[in-house]
């Protein structure tokens, strides 16, 4: 079974290399395979590491040294500057990864499915991030660690998501199916981003609403906003950084058969 | 095709009938664990009454999830779920009424229960007709969802207690509204909770059987 699976992937692989493509169609494909995606992930990732590093520094310069202090809540404020860009990296990483499963699901390509199974942590990591953080704000300017409003529990069911999607993954033997099944449960876990992000819409709860909008002025001081808007960016790089190392181990992991992957190591 | 999905039905109603045992295992464990709850939380009736809701849709949750692994398992150990995505029928279809026999074995026996135990929390009964409704409504969602986590799980290891990861997020909408229903009971507004159950079932009715058909492909892959 695991043979006639390889062995089907290896065809389409060899198909999509014969296709005669327009010139960026071409790139494409030839980057969807795992052996020329590796080098290329490679070259990237030190980049996207170095840009999480300085906007990273810019923005917590930003927000821990020229932000003002809040007039309502003071310091303890601060932490929205990691808070709100990790709670949008969990639902947005999400999103991507879903994407890139689907993708592996409908056209059968492994480095799709390679790219979800690598985004993965990172998603559980940021969300994981966006609670904890949350707690830290919550016990100062709520004066509870946790209470259960609808946005802190879908972001809740998100970070078990998360780990579904990883426990799936990690519990079926064949790479292969364990990139399907895992799929299936990623597309259908899709529903519950929309409602993280719309929770503080349909239900007024404790939580607020979102501080920033794509149609409406920012409801904060432009300095703040800027300090978020960075360690946004940097989390950005990082996520892309993270995911492009992880990718790296996954496809030497699945392709340690394969003779790139021996002459990689001969070398 | 109407016939495909009743001979399917009633052949998975016999196989219950056969093992009987299993079925009331299932009732019996929902008693069993309502009972818990006055014995760990105190037994003050005012207590209880405003947590009823919560806990009979809670323990219908568990009861559920508790057979799920059941629904193709099977099946698929003795080839005939191969079979049966063999046939020319199609197979979400096969998950409908996989799901039907299931709701009919552990959803619907759970209502005359839970009304039952409704009376041992002091439910009124106006709010006894409202949890069975919406036990109604709800637990074949239950069982929708349930078998897109079955049809994932089969032949994996720890397949039980992964199947209680991949699919109780998913039903927390069905337990909010649910529990919301019974003990939001009066209040202005409160069978908006059993509309959205209702819109839920729609959805999860159009959606949940193409992805377990595909984790059933996946599956005898």
């Amino acid at each position: 079974m695991n043979g006639a699976a390889g062995g089907r992937s290896a065809l389409a692989d060899h198909n999509n290399d014969g296709l005669s493509m327009s010139g960026q169609g071409k790139l494409l494909y030839r980057f969807a395979s795992p052996q020329a995606f590796y080098p290329l992930a490679g070259a990237l990732w030190p980049w996207f590491a170095a840009a999480a590093m300085v906007l990273g520094m810019a923005g917590l310069y930003i927000g821990f040294l020229v932000a003002p202090t809040d007039a309502q809540q003071g310091d303890a404020y601060r932490i929205i500057f990691i808070h709100v860009p990790a709670a949008w990296m969990s639902m947005f990483i999400y999103i991507i990864m879903a994407a890139w499963a689907g993708l592996g699901l409908v056209l059968n390509t492994r480095l799709s499915s390679m790219m979800a199974s690598a985004l993965a942590p990172t998603g559980a990591m940021f969300t994981f991030v966006a609670l904890w953080t949350g707690a830290l704000w919550g016990k100062p300017t709520w004066g509870a660690w946790w209470v259960w409003d609808a946005r802190l529990t879908s972001e809740l069911l998100l970070l078990f998501l998360y780990l579904g999607f990883m426990a799936l993954h990690g519990a079926i033997d064949d790479p292969r199916r364990a990139d399907k099944a895992a799929a299936v449960i990623a597309l259908v876990g899709v529903v519950n981003v929309p409602i993280i992000y719309f929770s503080v819409q349909w239900w007024n709860t404790l939580h607020q609403g979102a501080s920033v909008s794509m149609t409406a002025a920012p409801k904060m001081a432009r300095i703040m906003l800027w300090g978020m808007l960075v360690m946004a960016l940097s989390f950005w790089g990082y996520a892309i950084a993270a995911t492009l190392v992880r990718v790296r181990s996954i496809i030497l992991e699945r392709e340690r058969h394969s003779e790139w992957v021996a002459r990689l190591r001969a070398a | 095709m109407l016939d495909f999905f009743v001979r399917l039905v009633r052949r998975d109603l016999l196989l219950a009938w056969r093992r009987r045992a299993d079925v009331l295992t299932t009732l019996a464990f929902y008693v069993v664990v309502v009972t818990l709850f006055p014995l760990g939380i105190g037994a003050e009736p005012q207590l209880l009454h405003a947590v009823a809701a919560g806990v009979l849709w809670v323990c219908a949750l568990l009861a559920s999830l508790l057979s799920l692994h059941r629904m193709f398992a099977a099946d698929h150990a003795d080839g005939t779920l191969e079979q049966l995505l063999l046939s020319p029928q199609p197979p979400t279809l096969l998950v409908l009424g996989k799901v039907a026999a299931h709701w009919l074995t552990t959803g619907a026996p759970l209502l005359p229960v839970a009304a039952v135990l409704g009376l041992q929390f002091d439910l009124e009964q106006s709010a006894l007709g409202v949890l069975c409704l919406s036990l109604a409504l709800g637990t074949p969602s239950l069982s929708l969802l349930g078998a897109v986590g079955a049809a994932l799980t089969l032949g994996t290891r720890g397949g039980g207690l992964l199947l209680g990861l991949l699919v109780l997020p998913l039903c927390a909408p069905v337990l909010i509204f649910g529990a919301g229903a019974v003990s939001g009971w009066g209040n202005p507004g409160a069978e908006a909770n059993l509309l959205l159950m209702g819109a839920y079932l729609l959805a999860a009715a159009a959606f949940c059987p193409w992805a377990a058909a595909t984790g059933l492909r996946i599956a005898v892959e």
